[in-house]
This record gives structure tokens, C-alpha cells and sequence, in this order.
């Protein structure tokens, strides 16, 4: 990406404002009278007409120009801001998405400015019984521009003009800063002002609108002299007795209050490419590496300064690690937030009601993953809005609240993230899942299955237990796309139901997926790292186990039928075996399979490395690393061997 | 690690040339990276026999190719000469890293493309579409490898791969 191509430049400014919009009208959905957000809904569309016009895209700026005008009349107290108002402008938003990125459908826009106008007609028609007519106020803005604010472009007198529209008005020059005539620069800008302004119209925002370009380096204040209950010309009376020495005021010194509120905004956070955060990434990985083989060499030296060095170096390069691991870290709100919109169109749509709930935003997880997350969490969210929660009326008849509650939450767990998205619907009906997967032939009829097996069910490709295919979900595709992602992240899924009461599906997801912890083995020649998350238990294979298992691959463990692969066969080892075999118990979860290998090394700082293209179709292994001795060693992909050890365990129960 | 001069005048190319059991390549020399004594090679169970293996090169883990495979001319064993040629190449749109074994690594040389000739229809032992070009040197044929087609192709033939089914 390059940061000095304006087009993107204006294209991410214009993302941020269009989130912010996005949330803006969601907020104001729920609080219809909040003039804060009216406001800040208009400023945001108004300053993306202004960049919009300015970058060249005019098409954007004129359908943001209708969209601004509708605000525009909210704003005044012209209209109401109705939910189909709303609902509306959101859609206008999704239009506007398509124009900054160069996508749009030029029927759509129409088509929504059509509407557009039709919910501002149906306003006009109902104007706002709740407001009342505004109650006069008189106002007194002092307020002067920076001394280069001509050079760059800010005409005062434009200012002035649009104060006076507002309402009564009054203004009075201070030239108390003017300097000399010999030291004068014509293009500087020493003057300031005193204007007391009365009027219905007259609002603190709508001067502040006056200043909308110019706030952020001027001196202002503004300063409300008191209602006005009174006629008009009373008002302008009182006002102008307020003023006793203009002059005099405007020498007072200029408060500090008002400036420093505007500043606030410059915070210290630098925009900085995701991919520069990924070579940095790299480096530290290589340092880690770097590291352990200094720790090899020093491991073996009698020198203790080197020794000390190496420690040193140890806990820097951790430290290193850890600082990095944090810089990648993005708060889930991101994430949530982009739901909120979800929720919007599923209450629309399903015509339930949805109260959708937050936990944990600030729950922070690695940038990529969290972009991966958002595909599966959609589906995850729809369905539990689709088939979990029930219609206001099917709800009421079981005695619960007509509003159904959707969680959605984020927590740490040791070194994952677990992310929960529970509702109070019906829950999952066994039965209903049962008969489906017998239909479809994914279960044997009247298979066994524990409580977890068969909710699992809906994570199965092609699965569906919607009677009707719906707009949303019913299709039977979705829920499989969530659990290949989950696990193509080294993550779980956990789901639990109470028939009535509702259905939790929790998604467990490493922290990172730069650097891991793993257990490195050794079979025949070739050293291998299981991602130690997924290890529950090694166990001694005994020469006597390994003849007696030797035609059926399973092992007993506690009682327990588990199948395990020999990794010698399947990696066609041909070096010697080693007598103390172990088991290396991994699982997914639910499914677990015993891993044969020669030898236990121990653990091992992992980073994670992608093998090329070359290797893509090599499913067994998920990765490569670098070891302390600069040799590589490959990272098993623990579901694709799960995988492979149920379809053995299947095959001996049917051959027995 | 070998700088190379990869400037080119008139119809002369720079080329790096080596010896795979008995036959002289050529490489442009702009593809080439580096060129390293015979790493630690780490096999890949399942791989195809042509890139059975990775390396760390430098921090990162590259797969290793073995061009005899391609060009069936069998295994060697590795003598002191032997030399991995880091190239790197464009694979499905993406740059990547990839070692070369070779027997002996020769010399960068200047060649020009008015000497060399498409590689014959027939007489060759090799696939003809894995030969771009071929050139005279010393009354030697230089081969230069067509490394798009060859590792489109995986460099044919596959090793099995291993299944996972019950050794009983």
C-alpha cells in the first residue's frame, strides 16, 4: 500500500468516516432525540461530500449532498429522525462504500434516492409533535482566527455572512492586536471578534457549524447570554444592553478553556501498514531463533561472560517477542461494532426483535485473526438470530421477555481467546438434528453419539434443520465455513444447548498465529513440532501394546478405544525404532488420536513458518520452524491427522 | 555470498552456469539470490519427490528442488562440490524462494542469445518443453532450464504419496 497515493489516503479516511456514520445512525436508532448524534452523524457526512469533491469523486459528493441535505433538516428540528429515515441512510452508507471503493451500481443509488426523498416527504407530512417550538436564546461568540488563516484560504467575511444568517446579529471588531502599519502583513489576520446573535435558530451547534473548517486552530468561545421568553425585538434590546464596552471585553484575555477542549483530538496513534508490522514480525522471529542457538552454543561453553550474554539476549528477545505480540493486538471492538449493523437488518428482516449485548469488547486479539473471525462470527450471529431465537409472539406464548437477547462475548483463557455468542431462544432440538443427519446420511441410524457429537452436527457440511430456506441461513452452507476457519486458526468450537432456554457457541482461538508453543518429537530421522495446545497426554507405547496393537491401531487408554497412527509408517520412515516408543494424545475437542513417535525432545518456542506452494498439497503438516541448531523441523497439522485417525477407527469398527 | 552483475548489453545475458551429474545449466544470473554448501536438509514426508525437502535459509524455510528429477537423470550422491543455488522465482503470482541442488557450480558468464537455439524436437532425452534453450559452449550443449513450465508441473514424475491407511 502506498501512503502517498491521495486516492487511498482519502479512501481510508473516507472507510473511518463511513464506519462512523454507520454507528452514528445505529446509535441513533435507539436514541431518536440525541441532538449530539444528529450532529455528529451530519458533520461526518458532510466533511466526506467536502473530501469526496475535493479527491475528484464527484459522484460520491453529490449522492452524499442528499444525504447531508436529509440531515441537514433532522438537524434544524425540520424532521424527524424516524427509523425508517435510518434504515434509509444506512442503505445510502452501503451505496457510498461502493463509490469510495470504485464498485457502485448507479441503479442502486437512484433507487435510494427515491427513497430518500419519499421518507422525507412522509416526514414533512407528520413533523414532529414532541418538539416544541424552540425557545429564542441570545448568544455571545467571541472568537479570532490564527494570524495565518487568510494565507491559507479562510475568508472572515464569509464567517461573518453566515453568523448573520443564523439570526439577529450583532458584531464588533476588536483591532486591539493590530500591530503598527510599518509592521503590518497584509495577508495576516490580527483582528477578532464580538458577535451576539438571538434568534429561534440559533443553537450552540449551529454556530459551532459556522466554524466547522476553521475550529481546530482558532480561539473560541461561546457563551449563552440567557433564554429569551420574550418577543424578538425584546431580545435583541436585552442583548444589546449586555454589551456595555465591546472593546473592553474583547481585551479580555481570550479563555483557554475552549481551545484546549479542541485539541484533544490529537492523540498519539501513528497509521502504520500491516505488512511493516509483518516483516517486523518476521525479524523478531528470526531473533528468537538467532536466540536459541546462542543458547545452544553457550549451553556448551565454559564461558560464563558468554553465558551471561546469552541470558541477557534470552530475555531481551522475550521481551521483544511479547512487545511485538501486543503491537499486533487490535481491541474485538472492531469487530463487535461491525454487528451491530448485522443485528439492524436481522430484526428487519426476520421481523424479530433483537437486543443485541456486548461483553469484553476490549478483549484484544491478533489484527489477522480478527479479520478472519468476522466471516464465521456472521454466521454463528445469523443463525442464532434466524433459528435460535423465536418470533415476539412464540415468545410471549412461552412466557419470556417479546425481546430476544443475543450475547455476544470475548474473554481470555489461558493463552486463547474464547469468543461466546449465546442467545435465550429455543435452543437446538436434538431430535430435529438427529433426524436430519440420518437423512442425510452424515450419521449411521440410531448411532451413538454423546451430547457434543451430535450438536455438532450443525458444523457439518450441507447440514440444515431450517424447514424453510430463508433469506438468511437454511441453506446448509455457513456453518461448515465456520468450522474450517476456526480450525485453519488453531481454534475450537465449544457448543452447548438447554432445550427453551437457549444455545451458546463458543469459539476458542489462540492468541496469535505467529508464534506458538510446541512439543517437539523426534520420529526416525526427522524432527516434528505438535502444537502443544492440542497434546492432552504421552504415554510409553510397551513392546507388548505394540505387538498386540500391531493390526488395529488402536490403543487402550484408560478404558478407552483411542486410535493412534504410527507417524514411522506414515512419514515411510526406514531408520531403526528406537525401544521406548511414545504416544503423543492429541485432540480437536472432542476427537483425539494417539500419535506414535520415537522420542520426546521436549518443548520448544515455535515460530511459525508457511511452507511454499511447492509443498501445498502436503496436508500433513500446517507449518515449518527453525530450530536452535538452524536445522527445520515441521509443524503437524493436528485436525488433518485427527481427521485421518476417525476414518481409521471407523474403518476397524466396521471391518470388526 | 556472490554478488552478481545482472546488467545485460545488446542481446548478451548474464548467466550462471553449473553441472548437474555430467550436464552444464545455465541460469540467468538475475534469478539468483545466493548460492550456499549443501545445508541441513529437512525431507517433507509426502512430498513430491522433485521438492522432497525444505532449508533455513536465512531465517526462512524455502523448498529445496532437485533438478536431476526433473530431468531424470537420477540421484547423486553429494560430493564437496555440491552447492544449492538459491533462485528466486514467480509461483502462481507469488515471488518465491527456492534452492537448486547442483553438483558444481561453474562460473557467471556473458552469453549471447544469437548463439543459442530453441531446443530440438526430437534427439533430446529430456522433455522438450523443460528446455527453453540450448547453447554451444566448447562444443558442449548448455541446457537452460524452462523452470516456469518445470515447477508448474511440479517437476514430473510424483513420488506416491504416502497414504493414511492401516499398515496391518
Amino acid at each position: 500500500m502506498n501512503l502517498q497515493d491521495p486516492a487511498e489516503i482519502f479512501r481510508l479516511e473516507a472507510r473511518e468516516l463511513l464506519e462512523a456514520i454507520e454507528q452514528g445512525l445505529l446509535d441513533l436508532a435507539d436514541r431518536q432525540d440525541d441532538r449530539d448524534l444528529v450532529d455528529a452523524v451530519f458533520r461526518s457526512l458532510h466533511t466526506l461530500k467536502g473530501s469526496g469533491a475535493m479527491f475528484g469523486m464527484e459522484a460520491l459528493a453529490a449522492f452524499t449532498h442528499h444525504c447531508e441535505t436529509a440531515f441537514d433538516r433532522v438537524r434544524k428540528g425540520l424532521a424527524p429522525a424516524t427509523p425508517e429515515l435510518i434504515t434509509c441512510v444506512l442503505n445510502a452508507r452501503d451505496h457510498m462504500r461502493a463509490l469510495v471503493e470504485g464498485d457502485p451500481d448507479p441503479a442502486v443509488g437512484d433507487a435510494l434516492l427515491a427513497e430518500l426523498h419519499r421518507v422525507l416527504e412522509a416526514g414533512d407530512a407528520a413533523p414532529p409533535a414532541a418538539k416544541a417550538a424552540p425557545v429564542a436564546k441570545a448568544w455571545r461568540v467571541r472568537f479570532s482566527l490564527p494570524i495565518d488563516a487568510m494565507a491559507n484560504g479562510t475568508n472572515p467575511l464569509g464567517l461573518l455572512a453566515e453568523l448573520r444568517d443564523l439570526g439577529d446579529c450583532r458584531i464588533v471588531a476588536s483591532t486591539e492586536a493590530v500591530p503598527a502599519i510599518d509592521d503590518l502583513n497584509p495577508t495576516d489576520c490580527h483582528l477578532a471578534w464580538d458577535v451576539t446573535l438571538a434568534g429561534p435558530k440559533v443553537s450552540r451547534s449551529s454556530i459551532e457549524d459556522v466554524f466547522l473548517f476553521v475550529m481546530d486552530d482558532m480561539v473560541l468561545e461561546i457563551v449563552e447570554t440567557g433564554a429569551v421568553e420574550a418577543p424578538a425585538e425584546e431580545a435583541v434590546a436585552v442583548v444589546e444592553a449586555a454589551i456595555v464596552e465591546p472593546v473592553a471585553v474583547a481585551a479580555a484575555p481570550a479563555p483557554a478553556a475552549a481551545p484546549a477542549a479542541e485539541t484533544k483530538k490529537a492523540d498519539s496513534t501513528l497509521r502504520v501498514p500491516a505488512e511493516r508490522l509483518d516483516e517486523l514480525m518476521d525479524r523478531v522471529g528470526e531473533l528468537v531463533i538467532a536466540q536459541s542457538r546462542l543458547k545452544t552454543i553457550a549451553a556448551h561453553s565454559p564461558d560464563m561472560a558468554l553465558r551471561s550474554v546469552s541470558e541477557e539476549v534470552e530475555r531481551l528477545a522475550a521481551e521483544l517477542r511479547d512487545t511485538m505480540m501486543v503491537v499486533r493486538m487490535v481491541p474485538i471492538s472492531n469487530l463487535f461494532g461491525r454487528f451491530r449493523r448485522l443485528i439492524h437488518d436481522l430484526q428487519r428482516d426476520t421481523g424479530k426483535s433483537i437486543d443485541l449485548i456486548t461483553q469484553g469488547e476490549t478483549t484484544e486479539l491478533d489484527k489477522t485473526i480478527i479479520e478472519r473471525l468476522a466471516d464465521p462470527l456472521i454466521h454463528v450471529i445469523r443463525n442464532a438470530a434466524d433459528h435460535g431465537l423465536e418470533t415476539p409472539e412464540q415468545r410471549t406464548a412461552a412466557g419470556k421477555p417479546a425481546t430476544g437477547k443475543l450475547t455476544l462475548s470475548a474473554r481470555h483463557s489461558g493463552a486463547e481467546v474464547v469468543i461466546t455468542v449465546s442467545d435465550d431462544g429455543r435452543g437446538i432440538d436434538r431430535e430435529r438434528v438427529r433426524a436430519k443427519a440420518e437423512q442425510s446420511g452424515l450419521i449411521a441410524p440410531g448411532a451413538t453419539l454423546s451430547d457434543a457429537e451430535l450438536l455438532h452436527l450443525i458444523f457439518a457440511p450441507g447440514f440444515s434443520t431450517a424447514a424453510a430456506v430463508t433469506n438468511l441461513s437454511g441453506r446448509g452452507v455457513g456453518m461448515d465455513v465456520v468450522k474450517r476457519t476456526i480450525e485453519s486458526l488453531r481454534g475450537a468450537i465449544d457448543i452447548t444447548s438447554v432445550p427453551g432456554q437457549g444455545s451458546q457457541v463458543s469459539l476458542r482461538i489462540p492468541l496469535t498465529l505467529a508464534i506458538i508453543d510446541g512439543l517437539l518429537v523426534r520420529v526416525g530421522d526427522g524432527r516434528y513440532v505438535v502444537p502443544l495446545a492440542a497434546v492432552e497426554e504421552c504415554v510409553e507405547l510397551s513392546p507388548e501394546q505394540d505387538a498386540r496393537s500391531a493390526g488395529r491401531s488402536l490403543i487402550s487408554l484408560r478404558d478407552e478405544f483411542v486410535p493412534f497412527l504410527r507417524l514411522r509408517e506414515l512419514f515411510r520412515t526406514t531408520a531403526e525404532v528406537g525401544p521406548h516408543q511414545k504416544v503423543v494424545v492429541v485432540s480437536t475437542g472432542e476427537a483425539r488420536v494417539g500419535l506414535v513417535v520415537d522420542q520426546i525432545i521436549g518443548d520448544h518456542q515455535t515460530v511459525i513458518k508457511s511452507l511454499s506452494k511447492l509443498h501445498a498439497d502436503v496436508e500433513t503438516f500446517s507449518g515449518a520452524t527453525i530450530l536452535g541448531d538452524g536445522g527445520v523441523a515441521l509443524i503437524l497439522d493436528v485436525p488433518h491427522l485427527v481427521e485421518a485417525g476417525q476414518r481409521l477407527e471407523k474403518q476397524f469398527r466396521v471391518a470388526s | 555470498m556472490i554478488q552478481i552483475e545482472t546488467a545485460a548489453n545488446d542481446d548478451h545475458i548474464q548467466v550462471l552456469t553449473f553441472d548437474i551429474r555430467g550436464e552444464t545449466f545455465a541460469l540467468e544470473a538475475g534469478l539468483v539470490r545466493e548460492i550456499l554448501d549443501l545445508p541441513d536438509e529437512t525431507e517433507v514426508p509426502g512430498a513430491a519427490a522433485f521438492v522432497s525437502g525444505v532449508m533455513n535459509f536465512r531465517g526462512r524455510v524455502i523448498p529445496v528442488a532437485d533438478l536431476r528429477l526433473a530431468f531424470g537423470l537420477g540421484r547423486a550422491d553429494d560430493t564437496p562440490d555440491s552447492r544449492i543455488v538459491v533462485i528466486e522465482l514467480e509461483l502462481d503470482g507469488d515471488a518465491t524462494l527456492v534452492g537448486l541442488r547442483a553438483d558444481k557450480v561453474h562460473e557467471v558468464t556473458s552469453l549471447s542469445l544469437a548463439a543459442t537455439e530453441p531446443a530440438p524436437p526430437i534427439g533430446m532425452r529430456w522433455r522438450q518443453d523443460y528446455v527453453s534453450r540450448i547453447a554451444r559452449r566448447d562444443g558442449e550443449p548448455l541446457i537452460l532450464p524452462d523452470l516456469a513450465c518445470i515447477f508448474a508441473e511440479r517437476g514430473e514424475p510424483r513420488a506416491a504419496a504416502p497414504t493414511l491407511q492401516p499398515v496391518s
